[in-house]
């Protein structure tokens, strides 16, 4: 759309120096914390049951389970929240918004872990029945700031782009969604996160993931199986959080 | 996209794309309103209640009113952001409920007081939308970009990759009607864009605004509250209250000589022969006193001032009469207090008679 641009207007100038240590911060968090946990593995004698479980097999394996879990639901909400905001935005019924608006949030309100057995009970267990509940779990932050972040476009702007015949579809593509893309992304950011820290319940449901090694590490009174776990989740998260920010501070419009 | 080439309006120019044409072409249309009339449902009363009206081609319509008389709502009907619930318009004699509202809107200019340029495109990017939507080639469309840049005093240089943000309001507000002009529309719709600036950022923009128009030559309908705008930019001035209702319309120099009734009368508020006085020009009075006795200096005027300039200079200086001097330095005539008395009341009309003498200085 925006061809005639030049490459130094516009960029956000909160300092060099400034600029650089946020964006170095959260992997120099988890590098530390990574070697911390390390050190202190080393430092130690592991059983045979924690010897088991702290291998590289088997952490790769709980990670990507993990990942696929908590990137895949990521994925499914922003497909799913991102056209359902801009349908009910479209509608122009506030009824209808905050209809959604309340299920959304009495679904957020809900424990996580209810939501997944109550899903494994009625449904089956597994990864879908993962997903899907994550999915639901996760769906409310995009879909509020989908609907908040087109709301918050200046009528005036809508009004000039309507007024020089742009039609509603023009409009909403060249304009609303463009300006709100700030407020969806930080919504998707949000949902990602969450939605690492909820699938640690997933082993609940025999989904796998790094949940295996908490709750394994708690039953058995391993802590060393259960801290690597939660360092891991814990130090994904940051790292997700971080990428995203990156992303959502690249794809920001230039201009606002 | 499809590439719409249709003229809209018929009398427009063949001009589906901007022929490398200046800023200049094109012109007016004709605007007819015939009883048209506003109701939100669920409401009573109207509105805008059976308004008509005829615009001329190229002429500049000031719609003068308080807050809430309907004024805009009026003005949203010609380009169909609000639509009519009676009544025809037509544009060039072409009914606008007939064309669709999209292609309708993008040959029409529409300048509203925020301004609304997009916030995340470039002031170039803002003001190629139209240009963009008609599907004209990236030439020609970079080449009008310029060349409004320049018509509206903005260096195309310094401001074409700019965004919205980094311009003043009086510059963000130039890049609006430079926006609006871009596909050279036969009309405007002007919604109090000089509202929201300072006194003297809107003295200046006015100023620039009636230079151009003079230039371009658009039918336009411009929405003030402002009596004083009003009176400084418009060929007529229509004064509505309550539901649209017109209460008088005509140029600005009848108006403030005749006003129709107290209603017009109390819009136009203080100071009526001033404002009459600051829309003639110093030539329009009797400049046949004596020239000064010899040694006396009096205080000189360009022919081209106006007599509220004249009276303000005799003010301040209190000399008896002022000489009236031409660049090159020929003396045209001498102007006194008596002689301003006069020129007003030679060009007081009859009520809704046509335009005073010496109306129209200011074009």
């Amino acid at each position: 759309m925006s061809t005639l641009t030049s490459p130094d207007v516009g960029r956000r100038t909160t300092g060099r120096r400034g600029a650089v240590a946020r964006v170095l911060a959260a992997p120099l968090v988890v590098a530390v914390l990574g070697l911390v946990t390390l050190l202190w593995l080393q430092s130690i004698e592991l059983d045979s049951i924690e010897k088991r479980t702290l291998n590289t097999d088997y952490l790769v394996d709980r990670v990507r389970e993990h990942l696929l879990l908590s990137l895949s639901a990521a994925a499914l909400v922003a497909l799913l929240a991102i056209p359902a905001g801009v349908l009910i935005h479209r509608t122009n019924s506030r009824v209808l918004r905050g209809v959604v608006l309340a299920l959304a949030n009495i679904g957020q309100a809900t424990p996580a872990v209810g939501v997944v057995i109550l899903l494994a009970i009625v449904w089956r267990t597994g990864f879908t029945t993962a997903l899907v509940a994550l999915v639901a779990y996760s769906f409310l932050p995009v879909l509020r700031n989908t609907l908040t972040g087109l709301a918050e476009v200046d009528p005036a702007t809508r009004e000039a782009a309507r007024g020089m015949g742009m039609t509603r579809t023009q409009v909403l593509r060249r304009i609303e969604l463009p300006l709100a893309s700030p407020v969806i992304l930080a919504g998707l950011r949000t949902s990602l996160v969450f939605a690492v820290g909820v699938a640690t319940i997933a082993t609940f449901i025999n989904a796998g993931g790094l949940g295996d090694m908490i709750v394994n590490g708690l039953k058995l009174q391993r802590y060393p199986v259960l801290i690597v776990g939660a360092a891991l989740v814990a130090g994904i998260a940051i790292l997700i959080d971080w990428v995203a920010g990156l992303v959502e501070e690249y794809a920001r419009p230039r201009g606002l | 996209m499809p590439k719409p080439t249709t003229i809209i309006f018929p009398s427009m120019d063949v001009r589906g794309a901007a022929s490398g044409g200046s800023a200049t072409s094109g012109g007016g249309v004709s605007i007819e309103l015939d009883s048209v009339t506003k109701t939100y449902p669920g409401q009573d009363v109207s509105a805008v209640e059976d308004f008509s009206m005829r615009i001329e081609p190229g002429e500049l319509v000031m719609f003068v009113g308080p807050s809430g008389c309907g004024k805009t709502t009026t003005m949203k009907m010609v380009n169909r952001i609000i639509e009519p619930t009676s009544g025809s318009i037509r544009i060039d004699g072409q009914d606008v409920l007939s064309l669709s509202p999209d292609q309708l809107r993008r040959h029409i200019g529409y300048v509203i007081q925020q301004i609304g340029l997009f916030p995340h495109m470039t002031i170039a990017d803002n003001i190629a939308t139209v240009p963009r939507l008609l599907g004209w080639s990236k030439k020609e469309t970079s080449a009008r970009v310029e060349e409004l840049l320049d018509t509206v005093q903005l260096d195309p240089a310094v401001f074409a990759d700019r965004y919205p943000r980094q311009l003043s309001g009086g510059q963000q507000q130039r890049a609006g009607v430079a926006r609006a002009l871009a596909a050279d529309p036969p009309v405007m719709l002007m919604d109090e864009p000089f509202g929201a600036t300072d006194p003297i950022t809107r003295e200046k923009l006015q100023a620039e605004f009636l230079r151009l128009q003079a230039d371009i030559g658009k039918t336009i309908i411009f929405v003030t509250h402002d009596f004083d705008e009003a009176v400084r930019l418009g060929d007529r001035i229509a004064v509505l209250s309550e539901r649209s209702q017109i209460e008088q319309f005509d140029t600005p120099a009848a108006i403030l000589a005749a006003p129709a009734n107290d209603y017009v009368a109390s819009f136009i508020g203080s100071g009526a022969a001033l404002k009459r006085l600051s829309l003639m020009p110093v030539t329009s009075a009797d400049l046949s006193f004596g020239a000064p006795a010899s040694g006396g200096k009096r205080p000189q005027l360009d022919p081209t001032a106006t007599l509220r300039d004249a009276l303000d200079l005799l003010v301040v200086t209190g000399a008896e009469a002022l000489e009236i001097v031409d660049a090159d330095g020929t003396r045209l005539g001498c102007l006194t207090h008596a002689a301003i008395s006069a020129a007003l009341t030679q060009s007081s009309p009859t009520r809704g008679a046509g335009p005073a003498a010496g109306e129209g200085v200011h074009r």
